[in-house]
Formats: structure tokens, C-alpha cells, sequence
């Protein structure tokens, strides 16, 4: 019988979700690390008994932890990230120069082949990497070096590098986002990298069109087609068809494009999700009503799923890495909420239900379909 | 020589140390902050990098260290810590500091 693990990040500790292929009763481990911050959890698609965690404090900065059972049992291992040679700067807030000050991981992404082998995204961005099972770290500098870092500025939530993703055909190709930013790609296993925005339009930026400075909120990819991209911008929802060469626009119908996360079924790669959030002042859903928009059709045409959300007085926000898919049949989809539930629907979006009401702010969800 | 200091943790870092509220350290002689901080992390090497950058070995800022009800926040790394605490009369205090709302 099949098993899901739903790994939920959140302010004051993480939880464990487990439940049984039906996902309908679940039990509830946690809070493991109360009372600090963890940004996010993540298996090892080769070993799903390793997982990592970001476990972060602005008091006490900055611990992994790594379970080699499932969650059962934590040791916590390397946080010495530093900054390559010269750290640099970057633009403050106001576009004075600053210097680069390692703050948390935002994200960690766990090897495609290696269990040992990760991947963690910080802030102020770098994205830095282990094959030692997480004891030590080093950066892989080329992203920050590649010619565009002294102009990144941060977004309101700090300079965070939040989004990794790895191509399952091109162990070279990797692509990851930043807040404020934009999306970049290396072909070369993290030596060179390069800015993929063309086709972002943003607002709010000197210079819409720039090569950098979009605040990307999140990108989504299906397995099988690693050259189709899906983002959720601060305003608009992209795709791209060509690894992020170039992007279009596919937010269509969406009552308002804001937002933070998005996702892809796990078995239909047309099928995507996101969760209109009203604007970038008001985050929460329009009129207190939480929907989840699916499109079957890759973007453009988006329908409205309701069936066990708050339809009313509900003034939630769901953040950038608080959605997942499981890979049964039919997909089960997972979101949380800053309001402390995990909403989770066993049939594609088509109904949902909570979880758990009362978790702390949720941070991130993550789902190991374990068989 | 070497001096047996209790010292007093935060909830939070007792948690992440699997440890009560006060645990002793043996520390070589003379018992500074840096000496004391050298002798924690290695008795209790998760602790590294929550108490003092991992470089600078400097305080992170919003942590205190109090001892004989007095701030020694701002004492300089190598000055011997008051002798009640390197006899372990009193323990060496490692605040988180109150802030926020």
C-alpha cells in the first residue's frame, strides 16, 4: 500500500503528515526544532528516509538538520555557509551599495542520484552545494559572479534565493530563482551561469523589460518536459517552452495574477495550479474566498476549484514553497496557508479538505509519495 | 589548568543540544569568552555558528552573555570572565535578546 509524507515547514517548528494512499486520515508528527523558523523540508528522491531541513533563527541564525529514518530521529549537520573570496555587494533598498550577509537557507533540493548530494538556496542569494550529506558546504559562485549580482536588489521578503530546480535529462542544467532578481540557468553543473527573463514585463522596475531585477515568486517544472517552465511572477503568471530562452504570459482569465506558488500535476504536465492572491499589498485571497486555479490547458484558461475551501471570511496567504504534488493516481495536491492549516486534495483539485486548522504559519509543504 | 564552568543556555539551543538549562564545560585556563565559547562548541559542536559567527567568532547580535547579574555583552574576548564563574560558583549566562513584539 502506498504511503504519502507531507514535510510542512513552519514558523515555530516543522510537522510530519503522514497518511495511507486514500489520504484521508492522516496522522501528525510535531513540532520538530519548536520554536524556530523552518523555511523548508526535503527527501531524497533516492532515498526517501533522508531528509533534510532548513531550521533558521534571526537570534540564533542558521541549522540543517538531516533524518536518516524518515523524520523518526535528527542530527543536525554543517551550517558554515560562506561566501566565496570577495563577498561583494549587491544593491540595498534604497540602491546603495551592500554587503552580502549570509541570513538562512530559504530552500534545500536534494540530488536526482545521490542521497549525499544537495543543493541550498540562501539569503542574501547564493546557492550553495554538498556531497557530503550536508556537513559542509561550499558556494558555487559563479552565479553571483557571473556579471549581474552588484544590480540585484531585495524584495520585500529579503534577497532570498528560493526556487531550485533540476533537470532529470541534463545533470548540468539547473535552474534557480531569486526575489529580486529574476531566473537564471547553468548548462555547466553551477560554473556559468545566465539570466533567463526575456519575456518578463514588470512594473514596478526602472526598466520593465530588464535583464534582471524581476521578483519571480516561484517556478514550477514537470519532470518529463524539463524545457517547459512555469512561474509565478509578483504580477503575472509565464511560461516558457525553451528552458527559459524566452516567456509569455499565461495568466488569462485569473481574477488577479498575483501570487506565490504554482505547481504542475504530477501526471498531467498541462495541468497547473496557483492561488490568486489579491495584490502585493493585500495578501490575501479577493473577497476572502480561497481558490485554487486550475488550468488543463498549460495557462490561459484557469477554472476556479472551491469544493472545501473557506469561501468566505478567509484572509489567508499561501507563501512560494507551500504547495506539492504526490504522484499517485489520482495526483494529490497540497497547499498551506499562513493561517496554520494544510488543505489537501486526493483527486486533482476537483475537492479539498484541511488537514490540520492550527500548525503555525506554514512556510512550506513538501509531499514523498512513498510505495 | 583547566576550569569546570556551568553555563546557561537558551531554550531554544538546549533544544537543538538535547540539554537542560545549565550544562558544565571543562575549559583551559584562563577562562575567557573566547575560551569559553572554544571549549562549548566543541563539547556541544551543533552549537557552532548559533552563539558566534563562525569567522569573526564574534557574538551574533542579538545574543547577551550576562554573569554576576552584570552585561559582559561587550567585554573583549580575552578578558578573564569574573572568578566566581571559572570556579563555577556562577554560571555564565548566553541570552537570546528580548526583541520584537
Amino acid at each position: 500500500m502506498s504511503q504519502v509524507r507531507l514535510l510542512v515547514g513552519t514558523r515555530k517548528g516543522a510537522f510530519l503528515l503522514t497518511s495511507d494512499g486514500r489520504r484521508k486520515d492522516w496522522s501528525v508528527s510535531g513540532p520538530h526544532f519548536a520554536g524556530w523558523e523552518v523555511y523548508h523540508l526535503k527527501g531524497s528522491p533516492v532515498d526517501p528516509n533522508r531528509i533534510y531541513a532548513s531550521q533558521t533563527s534571526g537570534w540564533f541564525g542558521q541549522v540543517v538538520q538531516r533524518s536518516d529514518d524518515g523524520g523518526l530521529t535528527w542530527n543536525a549537520v554543517g551550517n558554515k555557509f560562506l561566501y566565496e573570496g570577495e563577498a561583494g555587494t549587491h544593491q540595498w533598498y534604497d540602491g546603495t551599495p551592500h554587503p552580502w550577509e549570509f541570513k538562512r537557507v530559504w530552500h534545500i533540493e536534494p540530488s536526482l542520484t545521490c542521497p549525499d548530494t544537495l543543493y541550498a538556496g540562501a539569503e542574501d542569494a547564493a546557492l550553495f552545494h554538498s556531497t557530503d550529506g550536508g556537513n559542509s558546504w561550499l558556494e558555487l559562485s559563479g552565479l553571483r559572479k557571473h556579471g549581474t549580482g552588484p544590480a540585484w536588489q531585495p524584495g520585500a521578503g529579503g534577497m532570498c534565493l528560493h526556487t531550485i530546480l533540476l533537470d532529470p535529462t541534463n545533470p548540468q542544467r539547473v535552474f534557480i530563482a531569486i526575489s529580486a532578481a529574476g531566473a537564471f540557468r547553468t548548462d555547466d553543473g553551477g560554473h556559468t551561469w545566465k539570466p533567463i527573463n526575456r519575456g518578463l514585463h514588470s512594473l514596478h522596475i526602472p526598466n520593465p523589460t530588464a535583464e534582471v531585477g524581476h521578483c519571480v515568486h516561484h517556478i514550477a517544472m514537470h519532470p518529463t518536459r524539463p524545457d517547459s517552465l512555469f512561474m509565478q511572477k509578483h504580477w503575472d503568471v509565464m511560461r516558457s517552452d525553451d528552458a527559459g530562452d524566452s516567456w509569455r504570459e499565461i495568466s488569462g482569465n485569473l481574477p488577479t495574477d498575483f501570487g506565490f506558488v504554482i505547481d504542475v500535476h504530477a501526471h498531467e504536465p498541462e495541468t497547473l495550479y496557483v492561488v490568486p492572491i489579491k495584490s502585493d499589498s493585500e495578501h490575501f485571497p479577493i473577497d476572502g474566498r480561497l481558490r485554487v486555479y486550475r488550468s488543463r490547458a498549460g495557462g490561459d484558461d484557469w477554472e476556479p476549484l472551491t469544493n472545501g475551501l473557506p469561501q468566505s471570511n478567509c484572509y489567508v496567504n499561501v507563501l512560494r514553497d507551500a504547495m506539492a504534488v504526490d504522484s499517485l493516481d489520482s495526483c494529490g495536491v497540497y497547499f498551506g496557508t499562513t493561517g496554520g492549516q494544510v488543505y489537501g486534495s486526493n483527486d486533482s483539485g476537483d475537492s479539498w479538505r484541511a488537514i490540520v486548522h492550527d500548525l503555525p504559519a506554514v512556510l512550506s509543504v513538501e509531499v514523498q509519495t512513498l510505495s | 589548568m583547566r576550569s569546570k564552568v556551568r553555563v546557561e543556555l537558551p531554550a531554544n539551543l538546549c533544544l537543538l543540544a538535547g540539554v537542560t538549562r545549565e550544562v558544565q564545560v571543562s575549559v583551559e585556563d584562563p577562562v575567557t569568552q573566547r575560551s569559553l565559547m572554544d571549549a562549548l562548541e566543541i563539547a556541544y559542536p551543533m552549537l557552532e555558528g548559533t552563539i558566534r559567527d563562525h569567522t569573526s567568532k564574534l557574538r551574533r547580535p542579538f545574543i547577551r552573555f550576562f554573569a554576576c547579574e552584570e552585561d559582559c555583552s561587550h567585554m573583549p574576548l580575552d578578558e578573564p570572565l569574573p572568578d566566581t564563574v571559572a570556579q563555577g560558583m556562577e554560571p555564565f549566562l548566553i541570552i537570546g535578546a528580548i526583541a520584537g513584539g
